[in-house]
């Protein structure tokens, strides 16, 4: 489903992907994990487009969307994004940040003010918030909503940026099973990155670790616990002291 | 000498990138003038900048047109010049301190305000939900400023000449004694159209200036709250000492021959 070869991004002289090859299968739940600064929320804007990578290639169902310095238009497939803060747009009420895409294609008012009902419906929110702004709402909250706006499009592939940072362990539960339960709903593909190692278990199929600009470990979650990596053992683990710094 | 060297030349190369930014992120606009237009965020746009400004405005222009009859009559008394109070009032206001001092004011105002609701959205990856969720952020959020604050800045001015020309004739009949009617047939003997029209082709380019500058600042900010104090600073400084520059420009333009 997503291909990505040999990717390299760098800032200035900071080189933060080094050489990341990664393959996604369609219909699966991936999960890349990797410290602060490794790089992770950097990979998911290149592949979204949002950077672009100095090196590398791109496929999504076996269009190459990014190849030799350029991205290419690919407008067959929709991809979501829960941004790690939400993003809401603060100007705009629930209903109108929920049902974003369709009011700007053009869908009439009264459609896209039920489509957002039903979609928040989705990830567990009354119709009592929809006129809301979104600083009226928690962050766990803001986060369903996110949430509801990511899957309003129904996208082939979603991407999860942080879900989990920010909220309590019980929020945090919540939209961990929302994801499971949203993404299998939709039949997408979804690539989330985090280093909440809880939230891992629960969302992943396959697990990916992302160490100085590099994939340097993947496999399914259930043989997570039992490698004998040194940098996945601590990273799992929580240790201090180990390979990574 | 070596470090003295170095600096000049990070000042130099820091001076290139941004021209050179500021082209690239000036041709992205041109280009995006041709896309759809999102007209509920002009509209929305138009309030904010020329409804909302009105008051300011106002209040500014009032005061200086009161200011500037009484520095003429003050000054002109000497040379028996009261006459001459009503048309450089006029002069003044609709040529220059209008559109200058009402794009100042504007600039303070809205090029701030467009500065820190974008660099937010940038730092908070509003910005970027926009671009996956299909919505070119320069058509959206960018060109209806611009749109806006060229349409409205001439709407602006010709309320703040009327009201700085008001401020004079107030100030001439309740503090310098003079005869109100007489006041402001002067006024609309003196001007020309080409006097008021001067000013509203500078309001418009200010009003480019002023959203451009917003818009620029807020779009490449960067670090957290700080960053977006910065832009803000940075948009407001930047349009203001734009104006004045262009203002000189321009009037050199319009009336050196």
């Amino acid at each position: 489903m997503i291909t990505i070869e040999n990717l390299h991004k760098y800032f200035e002289n900071k080189k933060v992907l080094n050489g990341v090859s990664l393959n996604i299968e369609e219909g699966t739940s991936s999960v890349i994990i990797g410290g602060s600064g490794t790089g992770k929320s950097v990979l998911i804007k290149c592949i979204l487009g949002l950077l672009t990578p100095e090196e590398g290639r791109i496929s999504i169902k076996n269009n190459f969307i990014f190849e030799n310095g350029k991205f290419k238009k690919n407008s067959k497939i929709k991809i979501g994004m829960l941004f790690q803060g939400g993003a809401l747009f603060d100007s705009l009420r629930i209903w109108q940040n929920v049902s974003f895409y369709n009011i700007q294609n053009g869908k009439n008012k009264k459609f896209c003010f039920e489509d957002a009902i039903l979609n928040l419906e989705k990830v567990g929110l009354s119709s009592d918030v929809v006129n809301l702004y979104p600083s009226e709402l928690s962050g766990g909250m803001q986060k369903r909503v996110a949430l509801a706006r990511a899957i309003s499009i129904k996208p082939d592939i979603i991407f999860f940026d942080e879900p989990t940072t920010g909220l309590d362990p019980i929020s945090a539960d919540v939209i961990n099973k929302l994801i499971i339960e949203k993404v299998r709903d939709i039949g997408a593909t979804s690539l989330t990155i985090t280093h909440d190692m809880s939230s891992a278990r629960t969302i992943s199929d396959k697990i990916h670790m992302l160490h100085n600009g590099k994939i340097i470990w993947e496999g399914n979650k259930d043989t997570i616990e039992s490698t004998d990596n040194p940098f996945v053992v601590q990273f799992i683990n929580g240790l201090s002291e180990g390979p990574i710094n | 000498m070596i470090s003295i060297t170095r600096n000049i030349g990070k000042v130099v190369i820091l001076f290139l990138n941004n021209t050179g930014n500021f082209f690239i992120f000036f041709t992205k606009i041109l280009q995006s003038f041709f896309k759809p237009w999102y007209f509920k965020n002009i509209i929305n746009q138009m309030i904010f900048i020329g409804y909302f400004s009105l008051p300011v405005v106002s209040l500014t222009s009032f005061f200086t047109g009161g200011a500037l009859a009484l520095q003429i009559y003050y000054g002109g008394n000497q040379f028996n010049s009261e006459a001459i109070v009503s048309s450089i009032v006029a002069l003044g206001i609709t040529r220059e301190l209008g559109p200058v001092l009402g794009g100042i004011v504007v600039a303070g105002r809205v090029s701030s305000a467009i500065a820190a609701e974008l660099g937010t959205m940038k730092v908070t990856e509003q910005i970027d939900a926009l671009k996956t969720l299909s919505a070119d952020p320069i058509s959206y959020l960018i060109v209806p400023r611009i749109i806006s604050g060229i349409i409205m800045l001439p709407i602006l001015i010709i309320f703040a000449d009327i009201i700085g020309i008001m401020g004079g004739w107030f100030i001439g009949i309740q503090s310098l004694g003079f005869n109100g009617s007489v006041y402001i047939q002067n006024t609309i003997d003196f001007l020309e159209v080409n006097d008021i029209s001067s000013g509203l082709i500078k309001a418009s380019f200010f009003g480019f200036i002023i959203t451009i500058m917003g818009c620029y600042q807020g779009f490449n900010s960067s670090g957290g709250a700080q960053g977006v104090g910065k832009a803000t600073t940075n948009a407001v400084v930047s349009a203001s000492v734009l104006i004045l520059a262009s203002n000189y420009i321009m009037t050199n333009l319009f009336f050196a021959s």
